[in-house]
């Protein structure tokens, strides 16, 4: 924990969440059962200023929803989120009109996340038109400015989104969310399904924009060996709870929780496995 | 352009089609208008058979077919020998009475169904989208028939509404406002009937398509932008839901000219309908092929009709 007390005592926490609780009840229809999944139980977490901090953990284990609450598209139940030192959860309409800039989230389907009706320029200019923020002449100009600044060509501007490669989409949605210069994204999974060329490219970008725009991120991924590469700090979920976190060389080298030895040791077997199938597949 | 053109000649074989099926079903049926006269003992057998002769009915089927081609390509649409006129003249007054009703009918249930649908999909699970798909069920689940003989129960015992027909006695007389008012009042209980019956799949649909799009992550990342809920919902939203509607809404046009036929019968409304029921249970041949093929001719169009908008809508169709 030294370790990560130091990373913290230097970088101040920019999102702090407190004993998050979230419980999703499905009822069944004409029935009294109720199924009822604690998605966040007493979740506590702190992103420090500028790092990248990741989540990790299973499928199911809660990542998307504390992204969804940290980005203020869900109420939690319980619990308090604190955003540059002022409590966000529970804040009033005007409150999260002025708050919501500044949060951004990319998500994992690049397909799914920019609407299909929306030219690939209109895309970016949409969050600037709704903020206000850009009119006119200068909206076009500045989605082209973004769009180069994410490696897509302003000459692509007109195409559809579904013109574009996954890797490019991804690009777009980037472009997107750095349109309303936020100082937190939340990158839900968005490296997820890129193949490993395109995955470095996007990281590379990603990084890159970190240092040019003083980004702060929360990288979700169920990715070990790429969370291992790019993490400053990291969190790993299981059941709903955040069972370890620290820096990333903590959680790496020497891991407590029982959980988060069975995610590192995972990535061996993988490993092992895909080598063995290349072997297998050479022959 | 290409997809247009095959769409058109798709239409025009189908009205070919369902011309010949027509033709050789009715034939398929057993006697034919001028049977009943044979019962008539002041009508001769001679006469009987001087009259199919003259209207062409002792001709075998292909001959019948041909002419019927030739009088549809003429403009006559056939020859009615109950009305001693020609189907078209027929068609045309029946037709228009019957679009006033159904395109009324159409119109409102759209713009009830698609605010209603949009508004409820966005709050899944709150008393009001609770109340409104339990409403909706316990309409879908009460026959056409049931309705309009209830709202016919309340215009009776409230004397507020006219019971049946299109005008009142004296409507010529009336000035335009009369007129209007007369007509309008006319029209309530048949456009009501309409409405409500067709409301509830209208509505369910367009939830339905709302809640899965409301779910897509597009709609999350313009919630992060700080969109309005009405920008949101008929902006985003509402475009992205938009296929299956549109294709629904070339049914509910495809369905124009037929989907009223009972409303009209009982309500006494001087539609398709009742001249259809009349010229079948006549045998008045060209009449009921007429009114067949004038449906699907709003059929055809209403599916030509959504597949353009889809067209214009979604960049994704002409991609494919």
């Amino acid at each position: 924990m030294g370790t990560e007390a130091v990373g913290r005592a230097i970088k101040p926490a920019l999102v702090k969440a407190r004993a998050l609780c979230k419980r999703y009840v499905q009822r069944a229809p004409f029935s009294r059962k109720k199924f009822v999944i604690d998605a966040l139980m007493d979740v506590d977490l702190e992103i420090a200023l500028g790092c990248l901090t990741a989540l990790v953990g299973e499928s199911g284990s809660g990542k998307s929803t504390l992204a969804s609450c940290l980005g203020i598209l869900e109420k939690p139940d319980r619990g308090e989120i604190w955003f540059e030192g002022s409590k966000v959860s529970f804040a009033n309409s005007r409150e999260l009109t002025a708050l919501r800039p500044k949060i951004q989230m990319v998500f994992q389907d690049s397909a799914g996340a920019l609407n299909p009706r929306f030219s690939a320029a209109q895309i970016i200019e949409e969050p600037l038109e709704i903020q206000g923020r850009e009119s006119g002449a200068r909206l076009r100009a500045r989605a082209c400015e973004l769009m180069e600044e994410v490696g897509l060509s302003p000459d692509a501007g007109n195409r559809s989104p579904l013109e574009f490669s996954g890797g490019q989409r991804q690009r777009l949605a980037i472009a997107r969310a750095l349109a309303l210069k936020p100082t937190f994204l939340i990158l839900d999974e968005s490296l997820s399904g890129l193949d490993l060329a395109t995955q470095a490219q996007i990281l590379n970008l990603l990084l890159d924009l970190q240092t040019s725009h003083s980004l702060t991120y929360l990288l979700i991924s169920h990715d070990l060996s790429l969370v291992g590469q790019v993490a400053d700090f990291v969190a790993v979920m299981h059941h709903g709870k955040i069972v370890e976190c620290g820096s990333r060389q903590q959680v790496f080298s020497a891991p407590q929780h029982a959980h988060t030895k069975e995610l590192l040791a995972s990535v061996g077997v993988v490993e092992a496995a895909f080598r063995t199938a290349q072997v297998g597949g050479g022959q | 352009m290409k997809y247009l053109e095959r769409r058109v000649i798709h239409g025009i074989l189908l009205l070919i089609g369902v011309s010949v099926l027509c033709f050789l079903f009715s034939d398929l049926a057993p006697g034919s208008f001028f049977d009943e006269m044979k019962l008539n003992p002041q009508i001769s057998s001679e006469t009987v058979a001087a009259l199919r002769s003259q209207y062409g009915l002792d001709k075998p089927l292909p001959v019948r077919y041909a002419r019927w081609v030739e009088s549809v390509l003429g403009g006559e649409w056939g020859y009615s020998f109950a009305y001693n006129s020609s189907v078209r003249s027929l068609l045309v007054v029946r037709a228009r009475n019957t679009l006033l009703l159904t395109t009324l009918a159409t119109l409102f249930s759209w713009l009830v169904a698609v605010p209603l649908g949009v508004w409820i999909s966005n709050h899944p699970g709150k008393w009001y989208d609770r109340l409104s798909m339990g409403g909706t069920s316990l309409l879908l689940s009460v026959p056409e028939l049931v309705l309009v003989f209830g709202l016919l129960y309340f215009a009776i015992r409230t004397h507020a509404l006219p019971v049946g027909g299109m005008t009142s006695v004296g409507f010529d007389q009336l000035g335009l406002w009369g007129k209007t008012i007369d007509l309008v009042t006319h029209l309530i209980v048949p456009v009501t009937t309409l409405v409500l019956a067709s409301l509830p799949v209208l509505v369910r649909h367009v939830r339905a398509s709302m809640v899965e799009v409301l779910k897509l992550p597009f709609i999350q990342a313009a919630r992060g932008h700080g969109i309005g809920p009405a920008r949101l919902l008929f902006r985003y939203a509402l475009p992205a839901a938009g296929n299956p509607l549109i294709s629904l809404f070339g049914l509910s046009v495809a369905g124009l000219l037929s989907g009223s036929l009972l409303v009209e019968v009982i309500t006494g409304w001087p539609g398709i309908g009742p001249l259809l029921l009349e010229a079948s249970m006549s045998r008045d041949l060209y009449v009921v092929v007429g009114a067949v093929m004038s449906s699907t001719l709003f059929m055809v169009f209403g599916s030509l009709l959504a597949d353009v908008m889809l067209v214009v809508v979604d960049p994704r169709i002409r991609v494919e």
